[in-house]
């Protein structure tokens, strides 16, 4: 059934009223604000680690852990989920919200149990992340290392 | 200096994904996952350890530094034992972070009952 047009006409016209004026805008600020902050904070650790005389990688190592330390905190007091309202991915994407997407399932399942529910359910979402990260590395590796002429079959495969 | 990269670079990346969560059906856990998939990508092409370089914390910390973690663990693990590195590579560098999401999770459990 058709609705008439002069009916059409006035749904568009409370529709253009009521659309946020830019798409998600304030979402976009927010993010990157909150996100850029927390990778700001991992800066200073990145330099103090890096002072004390660690090599990149391991700097970057220790940073993710202090990151994750914190993020897993301010999740335990229940400060977490308020940031992610606010900060949308930008409190999302840190490896904070990886913690945060870890403990926040592993503290509501409690009341399931220990194994099933702690256990189970902390990995609700870092899961997936682990799973398509390796096999995605994994592949990428291959590509990349076959490409650079660096595998080959390990001595006792060889015939 | 390296903390205004660090937070340009990072925000960024934050803002690509809130407009991947905001445009596309896609949930914040399928845009973790295709943040993950998209770092291992960039450093399989090389891209990821100048923009590391730049942007330190800025670049590692997002789940992105992450997938690049993973694929440098491979690339360093094959180079130092041989093809059985595939194995060991990925897992062994991504190490450290997981290990601490996990004993921080179970710790945070004991500790903290959830609000409300």
């Amino acid at each position: 059934m058709m609705a008439n047009a002069e009916e059409r006409r006035r749904y568009a016209a409370l529709r253009a009223r009521h659309k946020p004026p830019l798409p998600h805008l304030n979402n976009l600020i927010l993010a990157f604000v909150v996100g850029g902050s927390i990778c700001a904070v991992g800066q200073v650790f990145y330099n103090y680690f890096s002072r004390r005389g660690l090599p990149p990688e391991q700097a970057g190592a220790f940073t993710a852990v202090a990151i994750v330390a914190i993020g897993a905190l301010l999740t335990g007091v229940g400060l977490y989920d308020e940031i992610a309202r606010v900060g949308g991915m930008g409190a999302s994407l840190p490896i904070s919200g990886f913690a945060n997407s870890i403990v926040s399932p592993a503290m509501e399942y409690k009341r399931e149990g220990w194994v099933l529910g702690v256990g189970a359910r902390m990995f609700g979402v870092a899961g997936p992340v682990v799973v398509y990260g390796l096999l995605a590395a994994l592949l990428v590796a291959i590509v990349y290392l076959g490409a650079h002429g660096q595998l080959s079959l390990p001595g006792w495969l060889r015939p | 200096m390296s903390f205004i990269w660090a937070f340009l670079i990072g925000g960024s990346l934050c803002v690509a994904a809130q407009l991947v969560v905001d445009l596309t059906p896609l949930t914040p856990a399928h845009t973790m996952v295709l943040f993950v998939v998209l770092g291992a990508v960039l450093s399989g092409f090389g891209l990821y350890q100048g923009l590391l370089k730049l942007a330190g914390a800025g670049a590692s910390v997002p789940l992105t530094g992450f997938g690049n973690v993973l694929v440098q663990g491979f690339i360093k693990d094959v180079g130092s034992k041989g093809t059985s590195g595939l194995l060991t590579g990925g897992l062994s560098a991504g190490a450290t972070g997981l290990t601490a999401a996990v004993l921080l999770g179970a710790l945070m459990a004991l500790v903290f009952s959830p609000r409300g």
